[in-house]
């Protein structure tokens, strides 16, 4: 299937086209480099895949380059002719066009043209044809006159047919075309009129041909937006004679036929040819690629801002002027089948086109490696590679996994990421399961109702993933309001911004109960206060004052104390039963988990209802007073929040919903705690600040006791 | 003290009791650094410390301190600067201009700028110009001429001292920073341009001045200041007004020494930490840049005085003494050793010397000699035990020197009856007299005019002879009798050649003397017949230490890459041994030593053994056992001793080392039973110095 790729521009510098555009393109004798001639004084040779020229050559003010540069394929140099009769022969190292070598000629140069395998050849005005060596040998020989009077040269192409050079070229006088076939070896000329059949009043706007065994396949576009071809043969029959051809329609109405702009024709293989020029109704240009054997559009692409009406095509690339700027588009071409050409083939991606993955696998070098280290290990890997691919079968798990997502249902996904993953992990591994999971979350915003999230809890514990890789997924899984999914990627992933960790907490405060209980959450954080909180009644209080090294009785609280006390009972039930349920805790505990910043954290705190505030201070509060139970400061558990991340959290929590916090009557007992323990740890802190002295005296003491004074004789054993 | 146990035929049988002394720095405390230039051009460091030391560090030659000069108690060094690509110059306090021969390793000249004390100085981008900033407020510049420097105009006067100064990389402009405020100055008219008034301002209260400890002017007119405030200011020099202001420490922050690419810069403050700022992109992949402060150092405990900025690494220095090297990851391609921190604490030369037979150590400090008698003790004990000392050791001479100038070096004779020391200008040579507990010292009178000054000092193993390697690159052999001296013979310098000679090593049966400056490669000479002997063959790196061996004659030699030769006198070539380590390589872990070996000795019935030590470890380097390979482990704790035999042989290689004593700055063998070791412990260096800026650990 023929398909054309994303186009690049390759000079930005605007080229000194003029009204007709550039004067060629041509190869150079590297692949990948061609040679641009624009219509005033410069060649330019550029680097395709590299975007960029490496070299370019003018003439000097006043002379004007007429024919475009051409690569003698023989000897590596390049070709060009100026003002009609000067041909200059140079190549890479040369700087001035001026110093290198000049032949000047008797007649008027149409065309130099030059392919693989041969030498060039040289067309001039009057349609005698010269080798270049031959020309070289006496540049002044003279030139016979082939065509008759005004009778002009309108296109020339160069074949070698079975190693021998063909050389056709189309002239027209009156309105009338003539087409010369030269064998260059056998030095026959035919001379064939060509018919244009019904339509008399059409003018052939470009041609192109193309070449097999006995013909050569000319095709003409008309100004009646048609394609016509014309089959010459290579050996005429009656060489002598003057005889004509009829030409048959092969595409109609391909373009619109009163184009203001100009239209080209380029045949890209035996089935293809691209057609340049604005369709029927659009007004805009296009580049379109029809198939002529079942007469069907392949592709096309737009050209917003026109184009010279010239295209050339060598290799894979396709080059025009769009714009102002040379543009190249990369053309492929498939074998095609009839299903393919009839869109029925099954593949919407096709299987000989590699897909561009968006990630990057940072465990396998890519290409500009670091140097030297690198290298050997790269070359390790790529062996390892090769061997593993030739190992697999054709189509790799991964290709399949990514058509099956497309697809199938969640539960045959299912079965097939865990196929994938259960295999060993391959170099790639982190690209697919990134496509992966961008395949699914894809299908997941097409598809309201699908949502496969034992697949998506799968691919997050691979730890390969992370937030920016996929966005979307914990977009998804917020407006679901899936909580163990969110759980998962909190814990998981190392980059989640401070708004959606906001948005999580907002759903883990705001879930009910009862939806909680359905949830599959993970309770590794949370230890289950419940168990022992009935006997450490008693001693938590004691435990905490000695801690703190500081007695709250001692303290000449205010009559907030005052009005505490009224009612220990009841601080001490709040302070010792958890003011979450179990699970949400858990989930709570994933977001003192996950990095923050306090500045991107903080707006969006504000935005949390003050209930939920107060909510989660009293969790955190309780957490706190649970860290102070024991000696070490911590909470019990496997992995449970730290005291800093607690203390850091009620922090930011204050710092941003103070003014709405302390207006709500049921936040005050709360908020006196807070208070409370902020004086602690005050105090906590100016004792220690008094006994930093006593420590670094104690230290003092300490380091001469194993000081081993000014002179000591010790034995020690030597081997 | 026998400590003998299992293994009568093992090598572990000498077991000796270790003697410790520690000795302590004299009253003047250890010698703050100043401040350092860097060389990219030959990848020098040069370092001044408060004492008026200069040092050369080779970077390239494993960070070794190849040079140094003496300090002067009247020359405080404030700035030092390369110019004219190798020239080293320094300027300080005494209003003087110094060049340093590095060749001949004196000064060539010093040369009073009249301007009152100098704060500051800095060579023009060419590198043929001086610049120096006077307390009197004057910006004088100096002509570089081949052999001199010449003054050639003041600039426009300002009104308070100039304490730092920076060149425009084109040559047209400088800025100066003074107290209060920096100047622009034209280098061609040598006026004022801009003056650009420093916030006094710190942290809302306004001190009483704000000094302009230095500056830095970039290529695109940006003058970089750092200032007593705390601060690192960016200025625009077209305009005179500030552009952007970073406050970064509580304290001064003393030092600024940007790249040469101008995409970072590093600063120190008095708290000891350095940052880094780095010119990055103000989003990925945009062109604008901005100046961020990316990274804080804390390598010093003390006021950073100073920092330098190599291609690859940043470089401070301060009141701590220590020479910190910090790699910058993101310029270092390999990731090897010369990635790592490096810093730079201990002198890399020997500066005691031992007297095996009185048992005396002779220690060296900037103005004096200490001179000390071991103790003894009659107590036994097994491998570990400390023993109860029966006699402690003895102080028995404190020697000052005369005048201001520093001790260059300094030996103990091995009979213990001579002491010979250099300052840069007289040479002195006493003779001891024991007699029960008194010592009479007796000053050896008129020294000739050729022993003015002496690199270094070295004594017979008869202690019948002395030799003296003088700065002018000779080498004298002085005959000792009784209480006289003859002058014996001078081995004058191959000609052309006026490197000094640096370190000298004599065999013990006193026929041939080995002397290595600090380039070109070690020269053997044959004492008995007064001629060279031999050179050995030039290696690229510096030597570090050498000895003779005992009856065999060979000179083993260490160079500052950690590579070990042993070299047949007798034979003049490599031995056998040496060609089997050089081919064989030694083991990674050795080479990625980061301290010298600054000492070399030999026991005298055990020939297959070589003593060497670094600051951080002493090795014996047993020649009989199969070398390390990489694989095997190099620090091999001892084995233990319940392992059988084959074990222990298996894991055994010719590497012995231990770390129990560190920093080490010297070890030597007094008997074959007795090693005497000299530790310098950190925190008694630490202790002397000022108290560092107190920072509160706990509180609000």
């Amino acid at each position: 299937m023929a398909a054309l790729e994303e186009e690049f521009t390759l000079s930005s510098v605007v080229l000194s086209a003029g009204p007709e555009g550039l004067l060629g393109v041509e190869q150079s004798d590297k692949t990948d480099q061609f040679l641009v001639t624009d219509s005033g004084r410069t060649v330019i040779l550029y680097k395709v895949s590299d975007q960029k020229p490496l070299g370019s050559w003018s003439v000097k003010q006043g002379q004007i380059i007429t024919c475009p540069a051409v690569c003698n394929f023989q000897t590596g140099e390049y070709v060009v002719v100026h003002d009609n009769k000067v041909l200059r022969i140079w190549n890479n190292e040369d700087v001035n066009l001026d110093k290198v070598f000049k032949a000047t000629l008797s007649a008027e140069v149409y065309r130099i043209l030059s392919v693989q395998g041969t030498e060039p050849l040289v067309l001039f005005k009057e349609g005698a044809v010269r080798g270049l060596e031959a020309l070289l040998a006496d540049p002044q020989q003279k030139i016979e006159t082939v065509i008759s009077d005004e009778e002009v040269i309108k296109w020339t192409k160069f074949f070698v047919v079975f190693r021998h050079p063909v050389l056709i070229f189309i002239t027209e006088k009156h309105g009338n075309y003539f087409a010369y076939v030269q064998m260059f070896n056998s030095r026959i000329l035919t001379k064939y009129t060509l018919l244009l059949g019904q339509d008399e009043n059409s003018v052939i706007k470009s041609f192109t041909a193309s070449v097999d065994r006995k013909f050569i396949s000319l095709m003409s576009l008309s100004s009646d937006g048609c394609i016509y071809e014309t089959l010459i043969p290579i050996r005429p029959a009656d060489p002598g004679k003057n005889q004509s051809l009829v030409k048959s329609l092969l595409l109609k109405a391909v373009v619109s036929g009163n184009a203001r702009n100009g239209v080209a024709l380029t045949a890209l293989d035996q089935d293809h040819v691209a057609v340049l020029g604005s369709p029927l109704a659009a007004s805009k240009e296009c580049l379109s690629v029809w198939n002529i054997k079942f007469q069907t559009l392949q592709t096309s692409k737009e050209l917003p801002q026109g184009t010279s009406g010239q295209l050339w095509y060598y290799g894979e690339h396709l080059f025009m002027l769009h714009g102002k700027s040379l543009t190249v588009i990369p053309y492929k071409c498939e074998v095609s089948s009839l299903a393919g050409a009839l869109g029925k083939l099954k593949h919407s991606q096709d299987p000989g086109t590699h897909v561009v993955s968006h990630f990057v696998n940072w465990e396998t070098p890519q290409g500009c490696g670091l140097g030297f280290q690198n290298s050997e290990q790269s070359r390790r890997i790529l062996r390892r590679r090769k061997i593993e691919v030739s190992l697999q079968p054709e189509v790799p798990p991964s290709k399949q996994l990514l058509s099956t997502i497309m697809k199938d249902s969640e539960k045959h996904i299912e079965v097939e990421v865990r196929k994938f993953l259960a295999l060993k992990q391959t170099p790639d591994f982190h690209t697919v399961i990134g496509d992966t999971v961008t395949g699914l979350l894809e299908r997941c915003k097409a598809e309201p109702s699908f949502y496969p999230r034992n697949c998506l809890m799968q691919l997050i514990q691979t730890h390969v993933l992370s937030y920016s890789l996929c966005p979307d997924l914990m977009e998804i899984a917020l407006k679901k309001k899936d909580v163990q999914l969110l759980q998962l990627c909190l814990q998981q992933f190392p980059d989640i911004p401070e708004s959606v960790t906001c948005a999580c907490l907002k759903i883990f405060l705001s879930i009910g109960d009862d939806s909680l209980q359905e949830t599959d959450v993970n309770m590794e954080s949370v230890f289950d206060y419940s168990i022992n909180s009935v006997h450490d009644e008693k001693m938590e209080e004691q435990t905490e004052i000695l801690q703190n090294g500081f007695n709250p009785e001692e303290d000449k609280c205010n009559n907030c104390d005052q009005e505490l006390n009224k009612k220990p009972q009841d601080e001490t039930k709040e302070s010792t039963s958890c003011p979450v349920v179990q699970k949400r805790a858990a989930l709570l505990n994933a977001i003192l988990h996950s990095a923050y910043s306090e500045t991107f954290l903080l707006p969006h705190l504000k935005d949390i209802p003050a209930q939920h505030i107060t909510l989660f201070l009293k969790y955190l509060y309780f957490l706190y007073l649970k860290c102070s139970e024991n000696a070490t400061m911590t909470l019990p558990g496997i992995h449970p929040p730290t005291l800093n991340q607690i203390m850091d959290w009620i922090c930011l929590l204050l710092d941003a919903n103070f003014t709405v916090v302390v207006m709500m009557p049921e936040a005050k007992r709360l908020l006196i705690n807070l208070y409370k323990l902020v004086k602690s740890q005050i105090s906590v802190y100016s004792e220690l600040n008094k006994i930093e002295v006593s420590f670094r005296e104690l230290q003092k003491l300490n380091q001469e006791k194993n000081n081993r004074g000014l002179y000591s004789i010790e034995v020690l054993e030597l081997f | 003290r026998s400590t003998s146990g299992a293994e009568p035929e093992s090598a572990r049988a000498r077991g000796a009791g270790a003697e410790r002394g520690e000795h302590r720095e004299g009253e003047r405390g250890a010698a703050g650094i100043r401040c350092v230039a860097y060389n990219n051009q030959s990848n020098r460091l040069a370092v001044s410390r408060t004492d008026g030391t200069v040092e050369i560090y080779n970077l390239s030659a494993n960070y070794f301190q190849e040079k140094f000069f003496p300090g002067h108690e009247s020359r405080a060094t404030e700035a030092l600067c390369w110019a004219e690509g190798q020239r080293l110059f320094s300027a300080g306090l005494n209003g003087e201009i110094m060049e340093y021969d590095l060749q001949a390793l004196n000064i060539k000249y010093a040369m009073d700028a009249f301007g009152g004390p100098i704060w500051s100085m800095a060579a023009s981008p060419s590198g043929s110009q001086l610049l120096v900033g006077c307390e009197d407020g004057s910006v004088k510049l100096f002509q570089i001429t081949p052999d001199k420097i010449q003054f050639e105009r003041n600039f426009d006067r300002q009104k308070s001292r100039i304490l730092s100064l920076s060149w425009h990389p084109s040559g047209t402009h400088i800025a100066a920073g003074s107290i209060d405020y920096i100047s622009v100055f034209d280098v061609k008219s040598g006026s004022a341009v801009h003056k650009m008034i420093v916030d006094r301002q710190y942290m809302g209260v306004s001190k009483r001045k704000c000094i302009v400890w230095g500056v830095a002017f970039l290529s695109d007119g940006t003058i970089i200041s750092v200032d007593s405030a705390g601060k690192v200011q960016f200025w625009d020099s077209a305009t005179g007004t500030l552009v952007k202001s970073h406050l970064i420490a509580n304290a001064d922050v003393q030092s600024i020494a940007v790249a040469d690419q101008e995409d970072s810069f590093v600063v120190g403050t008095a708290e000891g930490t350095v940052f880094h700022f780095q010119l990055v992109p103000v989003t990925s992949n945009s062109s604008e840049k901005q100046w961020v402060r990316t990274k804080p150092f804390q390598h010093h405990t003390h006021d950073v005085r100073t920092v330098a900025h190599s291609p690859t690494a940043l470089i401070s220095g301060g009141t701590d003494t220590h020479l910190v090297f910090r790699p910058l990851m993101e310029k270092v391609q390999v990731k090897n050793y010369d990635a790592a921190l490096r810093k730079i604490t201990f002198p890399h030369r020997c500066l005691i010397s031992c007297s095996k037979k009185r048992q005396l150590l002779l220690f060296q400090f900037a103005h004096h000699l200490e001179l000390w008698r071991l103790g003894s003790t009659v107590a036994t004990g097994k491998n570990g035990d400390t023993l109860p000392l029966s006699k402690n050791a003895d102080h028995l001479l404190h020697l000052k020197t005369k005048g201001p100038e520093n001790i260059i070096c300094s030996c103990i004779s091995p009979c213990g009856s001579w002491i010979a020391y250099s300052t840069v200008s007289r040479f002195f040579l006493y003779r001891l007299n024991y007699e029960h507990d008194n010592i009479s010292l007796k000053r050896v009178s008129k020294m000739p005019a050729f022993l003015r000054s002496a690199l270094q000092i070295l004594f017979s193993e008869d202690s019948t002879k002395l030799f003296v390697a003088s700065n002018q690159g000779a080498l004298h052999i002085v005959q000792l009798s009784g209480g006289s001296f003859k002058h014996l013979h001078a081995f004058q310098p191959q000609s052309g050649t006026v490197e000094a000679m640096c370190l000298l090593a004599v065999s013990p049966d006193g026929n041939w003397l080995a002397a290595s400056g600090t380039s070109a490669g070690v020269h053997v000479y044959n004492v008995k017949q007064l001629k060279l002997h031999c050179t050995v063959p030039a290696y690229n790196f510096p030597v570090t230490a050498m000895a003779i061996a005992p009856n065999t004659n060979n000179l083993v030699i260490a160079h500052s890459d950690q590579q070990v030769f042993e070299y047949s006198i007798p034979d003049k070539q490599y031995t056998d041994w040496s060609r089997t380590v050089q081919k064989q390589g030694f083991h990674h872990l050795w080479l990625q030593r980061d301290t010298p070996i600054t000492h070399i000795s030999f026991h005298p019935k055990r020939p297959m053994h070589i003593l060497l030590h670094d600051a951080y470890m002493f090795c014996i380097i047993d020649k009989s056992l199969p070398l390390p390979n990489d694989k095997t482990l190099l620090y091999n704790p001892f084995p233990p001793t319940n392992e059988s035999d084959v074990v222990r042989r298996r894991t055994a290689h010719a590497f012995k080392i231990s770390k129990i004593y560190k920093p080490l700055l010297f070890m030597d063998l007094l008997d074959e039973r007795t090693l005497v070791a000299v530790e310098r412990p950190l925190d008694d260096i630490i202790a002397q110095l000022p108290p560092p800026i107190k920072k509160k650990k706990f509180g609000t």
